[in-house]
């Protein structure tokens, strides 16, 4: 058994670049459980859906890709509007089961859509960050530089200042503006949100509008790792992110991002880099998606409201 | 203390049924609050002193008709009546704990489009300074009595016109409740803001109110002005220690 430190930095560097993805389709997750304590589990199908929006927008109609993004975020968004005030809103919120069968409904019905308009091959997206933009002073190489001896992508670093940009995007619109206070409001007592006046509903369709967009933005950044976009692309990102979600307390923003983060470099340091010399190559997505479930099991277990969870997480 | 902006507006409730699930908690009842007039509803644990204010915001399974001013509003939406100009202090704070204080107060001005909501927030930072001292603070991390005077300042904010308070003084210290007490008369007596409030301390709330009802199982067994229920030998046993 050799351990090869020399390459703990790649290792580290690819998972805080997963985790940063798992990162931000967990804030998706959690704007919604926030508002509503459920979990919505096509946040990652609509996510894939964005992310072929983009797709068709860039690649088939030769938009400027980040033009595509942005127009793919607000169709998202306008999406996810429509979901709450059409499948959800009808339902009674304080009884889970109905809404959470919706969710998991909408899950196969998009990805069933998907498969039939784009059939289930890899389509090539555009990577945003391939190369690095010509006023860029080379220091190692077109698509990376040298860190610590070992390259950091252009590709990782496009994509934490992304989530940065978000974030802070997210931060303005939550704490500066009218409707981030009403969310905030409703996040934290309906019943009092209504008696000051705020419709809750409306206020709902505006927490998924925002986890849409940011949802799609996540499956965008995650598509060049996967070869390109498919209706399945989503599938073990959304379990990854569930345990991010789940180590930051469901209830936390800051913590989802962390948690997401910290999956993710769990998932390529210890379970890969530390995997591979234990276990060899052949086990290496059955443990990855193993150490997600644990992570997930041990924190609900030790702490059922997460690292960062403030209430405690009602079971769906 | 408010400008003058409030109309008054009086309140109506006929023949107010309220029931969760099976049990049928408010059997009819019919009462009035007049335009700039006090209203005291008093009653013992479980009488049905919460739902009736709950049920007049649509907040339950109600049915019968609630009347502000000249709208009906039995079957108007919660936010929608508060936009109306009804607020509500419910029982047990209603805050928002993971809000700070400051965002409690402007989140309670939610639906004015004036420019007057920083004037009012610094008023209640004076009224309240235990407030002021913790503006950043986490509503959830004020102590009982800090929530209460949090909530209180936080239906006040959207200048209503009718305020419906459940048991204001619920774990304030006696100094307390009679400042918010007389501030509740001044802003009556100022401001021709119409009240109607549920509260265990008969005596005070007697004092600051002309009408009053007292409930009993969902039914309203005796009303008059507020000092024929002062002087009432059995609202005296019951409610004033007497
Ligand atoms: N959410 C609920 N579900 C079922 N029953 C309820 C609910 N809320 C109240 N009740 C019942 O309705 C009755 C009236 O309750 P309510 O809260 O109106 O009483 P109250 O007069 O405000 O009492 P208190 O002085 O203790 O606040 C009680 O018997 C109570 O058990
Ligand atoms: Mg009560």
């Amino acid at each position: 058994m050799t351990w090869n430190f020399d390459v703990l930095p790649d290792f580290i560097f690819n998972g805080l670049s997963l985790g940063a993805i798992y990162g931000t389709v967990a804030l998706a997750l959690v704007l919604i459980f926030k508002a509503t304590t459920l979990i919505n589990f096509a946040t990652g199908e609509l996510a894939m859906l964005g992310a072929f929006l983009v797709y068709v927008l860039h690649m088939e109609q030769g938009l400027w890709l980040w033009l595509s993004m942005l127009l793919a975020m607000l169709l998202s968004a306008g999406l996810g509007v429509l979901i709450e005030r059409s499948l959800t809103r009808p339902f009674d919120p304080e009884d889970h089961l109905p809404v959470v069968l919706i969710t998991l409904g909408l899950f196969l019905i998009i990805n069933a859509v998907a498969g039939d308009i784009w059939n289930y091959q890899v389509r090539i997206l555009t990577n945003p960050f391939g190369k690095f933009p010509d006023w860029v002073p080379s220091v190692g190489g077109d698509r990376f530089v040298e860190v610590l001896g070992s390259r950091l992508k252009y590709q990782s670093i496009g994509i934490w200042v992304t989530l940065a940009v978000a974030l802070f995007v997210l931060g303005l619109i939550l704490n500066k503006t009218r409707a981030g206070l009403a969310f905030r409001a409703v996040s934290s007592n309906v019943e009092s949100a209504r008696l000051v006046g705020v419709h809750t509903g409306r206020t709902l369709g505006f927490g998924w509008a925002i986890a849409s967009a940011f949802g799609t933005l996540g499956a965008v950044l995650v598509a060049p790792q996967l070869g390109g976009v498919n209706p399945n692309m989503m599938a073990t990102i959304l379990i990854y992110a569930l345990a991010g979600a789940a180590l930051g307390g469901l209830d936390s923003l800051g913590g989802a991002v962390l948690g997401g983060i910290l999956v993710g470099l769990i998932q390529a340091v210890l379970v890969t880099w530390g995997g591979v010399v234990v276990f060899g190559q052949l086990y290496m997505s059955i443990l990855q998606l193993a150490a997600a479930f644990l992570i997930i099991l041990i924190v609900l277990l030790f702490r059922p409201s997460g690292l960062f969870g403030t209430r405690r997480v009602e079971r769906v | 203390m408010v400008d003058d902006v409030f109309d008054e507006v009086g309140l109506k409730v006929e023949d107010l049924h309220a029931s969760y699930g099976a049990v049928e908690v408010l059997r009819g009842l019919d009462f009035e609050v007049a335009a700039k007039g006090v209203s005291v509803i008093l009653g013992a644990n479980g009488a049905g002193k919460t739902t009736t204010l709950r049920a007049i915001c649509n907040m339950c399974n109600t049915s019968g008709k609630v009347t502000l001013g000249d709208d009906d509003i039995t079957r108007t939406g919660t936010a929608e009546i508060v936009r109306k100009g009804v607020a509500h202090v419910p029982q047990g704070r209603g805050t928002f704990p993971e809000l700070s204080v400051l965002d409690n107060l402007m989140i309670g001005a939610y639906t004015r489009k004036d420019k007057e909501v920083k004037d009012d927030v610094d008023r209640w930072f004076e009224i309240f300074p235990r407030l002021s001292e913790r503006s950043d603070q986490l509503a959830g991390s004020l102590s009982g009595g800090e929530q209460q005077m949090l909530a209180v300042a936080r239906a006040l904010m959207c200048r209503p016109r009718l305020l419906l308070l459940d048991e204001p003084s619920l774990g304030l210290a006696p100094l307390i409740i009679e400042d918010l007490f007389e501030r509740f008369t001044t802003l009556n007596k100022e401001t021709g803001l119409t009240m109607l409030v549920v509260e265990q301390n008969a005596n005070l709330a007697l004092d600051m109110a002309d009408y009053g009802y007292v409930i009993e199982s969902g039914e309203i067994t005796l009303s008059g002005s507020a000092e024929k229920l002062k002087n009432d030998p059995a609202v005296q046993e019951a409610y004033l220690g007497a």
